[in-house]
């Protein structure tokens, strides 16, 4: 692969991620300050851009104004790639970013005008995580490291590693969607539970896997250990924020400790996802299969 | 241009006719669920034989420790209290009766129907509270929310029978006015923007009801002869039924009681 990396491309598109994150702080601090419909109006906030910042109106005009921020920062992403970008691919995933950026500003606004609906809101609960993967991916995929010369190594046991990678990630995107479900009260806590247990597993057995066969490998490993130390903060996480949730029922308002536990649970959530997604990709960048190997004469462990 | 303006006129109609159902819809979803009083089936209640039935509702063991709220996100509110405010879940006066309970016939009135009051029902917001904490009403009569703070409110009561609405409240914007068409017991309202707010407000079929204060007492008044299933509710502690019979003229004395819950 021919190196074409622009470091100003990837600089920008890791601020794009960045902000991404703190607009997922922002939005998760919206629910578990029951803050949604603080404001009843939409684009405007009480008929102006600048309503008093008090109670839930800083939440979620907070949340709106960043919201705002991140889709400007996104059109000159996918604009500057679609100028500049030699990858078609790349590219168009520039445009895609763009479209899920107005497809979730649109499912906010019908989160106000319908009044929170389950459905909806476990939608933009989810689509700002498929937004963060896609974003964080176009870091990805502008950096130098992406567009380098990369030794590949053969990935002939079963199942491959890069089939497990993906259906980890796949597997902690269904969580999170279980996790929204149950923060918008649509279900109860068992599948959740249960999409916990499976995702551990998955993160698990892909890690293993991965340190098992391709141990002399620095960036599947940085990526292995990231996500094994991220399952395990989730789950402390979950653990806390559930217990915050028992203890807050006592109080008539949230309380800081369940609204920071909540808030935390939910973007290390994000965080995971993503970090998933990008050992998926990794894993697609470093490792080809055996057919694959064969036809290319790669050694079969090569150091990477 | 004969057919021209015959065109347009059938055109016009057809808006028109359009418009009118329109209209027609938006009027059967708001209306009272119940006929008017002048519909087959309302029968005048006769004052010279009607009774009544009084009582008090009681709490049985000891009521919760009241909540402190904190108003630190809203100071212009927290200033108007000189203690700091408590939830109002549970208002119990001397000797354990009970506030805030809704009493009302739920059962027993048979095809009557009432005549929806034209005066409205008030639910003011005063130091980021509603005031009163619990209202009743009947389906079809207004109700007037009022924004006595200096704060930005949102009212948004969450029913499961009614339309669902969401209205801002700046300081010194007019009162709101809404109505509920459906019988319902009782619809949460919550303010999003200050999360403690919270009420419920009851909307009934009958003008047969009546929200306890702390004292706990009700009487329901110039109610036709009959047998009578009367309910009594509490947001925290649900309801309960006792039915009764009244004949004519008659006066009759129940008493509700509800347990505290064993964690209060």
């Amino acid at each position: 692969m021919a190196t074409s990396a622009n470091p100003a491309f990837h600089r920008f598109a890791v601020f794009v991620a960045a902000c991404t994150f703190l607009l997922l702080v922002a939005g998760a601090l919206v629910t578990s300050n029951d803050a949604g419909l603080a404001v009843p109006d939409w684009p405007l906030s009480y008929g102006s851009v600048a309503p008093p910042m008090v109670g839930g109106i800083l939440y979620e005009h907070g949340h709106r104004l960043v919201a705002s921020f991140v889709g400007i920062l996104t059109i000159f992403l996918a604009a500057w790639l679609w100028r500049h970008e030699p990858r078609r691919w790349v590219r168009r995933l520039g445009l895609v970013a763009l479209g899920v950026v107005i497809a979730q500003g649109l499912l906010g606004a019908l989160t106000v005008k319908f009044y929170l609906p389950i459905s909806i809101s476990v939608a933009h609960a989810c689509l700002a995580q498929i937004f963060f993967g896609t974003v964080v991916s176009l870091a990805l995929f502008t950096s130098r490291w992406w567009q380098s010369e990369l030794p590949q190594a053969a990935d002939t046991a079963s199942p491959p590693v890069r089939l497990l990678a993906i259906g980890t990630a796949a597997a902690i995107f269904l969580q999170l969607v279980l996790g929204a479900a149950f923060r918008h009260k649509g279900f109860g806590i068992l599948p959740h539970l249960a999409g916990a247990a499976v995702v551990t597993i998955l993160v698990l057995w892909t890690a293993g896997a991965i340190r098992r066969r391709f141990p002399e490998s620095a960036p599947l490993g940085r990526w292995r250990r990231l996500l094994h130390f991220l399952i395990g903060l989730q789950l402390l996480l979950g653990g806390a924020a559930w217990w915050s949730r028992v203890l807050a029922q006592e109080f008539p308002q949230p309380i800081p400790v369940t609204i920071w536990l909540t808030v935390a649970h939910t973007v290390v959530g994000a965080l995971t996802l993503s970090a998933a997604v990008v050992t998926a990709l990794v894993c697609v960048r470093l490792l080809s299969s055996s057919r694959e190997a064969a036809l290319t004469s790669q050694p079969q462990q090569a150091t990477l | 241009m004969k057919v021209r303006y015959a065109l347009y006129a059938v055109l016009i109609a057809a808006l028109a006719l359009g418009m009118m159902g329109c209209g027609k819809k938006e009027t059967s979803e708001n209306a009272p669920a119940a006929p008017a009083a002048t519909a087959p089936g309302a029968q005048p209640v006769d004052l010279a034989t009607a009774g009544s039935v009084e009582g008090t509702v009681k709490l049985e063991g000891s009521p919760p420790p009241g909540k402190k709220i904190n108003m630190a996100a809203e100071p212009s509110c927290a200033a108007q209290h000189s203690t700091p405010a408590t939830d109002q879940d549970v208002v119990v006066g001397a000797g354990g009766t009970l506030g805030n309970v809704i009493v009302y016939v739920k059962e027993g009135l048979g095809n009557r129907t009432f005549e929806a009051p034209k005066t409205p029902v008030a639910l003011d917001q005063k130091g980021c509270m509603y005031i009163p904490h619990v209202v009743a009403l009947q389906a079809g009569q207004p109700l007037e929310v009022r924004n006595d703070d200096k704060a930005n409110h949102n009212i948004h009561p969450v029913p499961k029978f009614n339309r669902e609405w969401n209205k801002s409240q700046p300081p010194g914007a007019p009162p709101i006015d809404e109505t509920f068409a459906r019988e319902e017991v009782a619809i949460p309202v919550k303010c999003n923007v200050h999360p403690w707010m919270k009420s419920y407000i009851a909307v009934l079929k009958s003008p047969y009801f009546q929200v306890t204060a702390s004292n706990g007492s009700f009487s329901l008044k110039n109610l036709p002869p009959g047998t009578y299933t009367i309910e009594a509710w509490h947001e925290r502690y649900g309801s309960t039924s006792q039915t009764v019979t009244i004949a004519p003229k008659e006066s009759k004395t129940i008493n509700f009681v509800f347990k505290a819950a064993a964690g209060d």
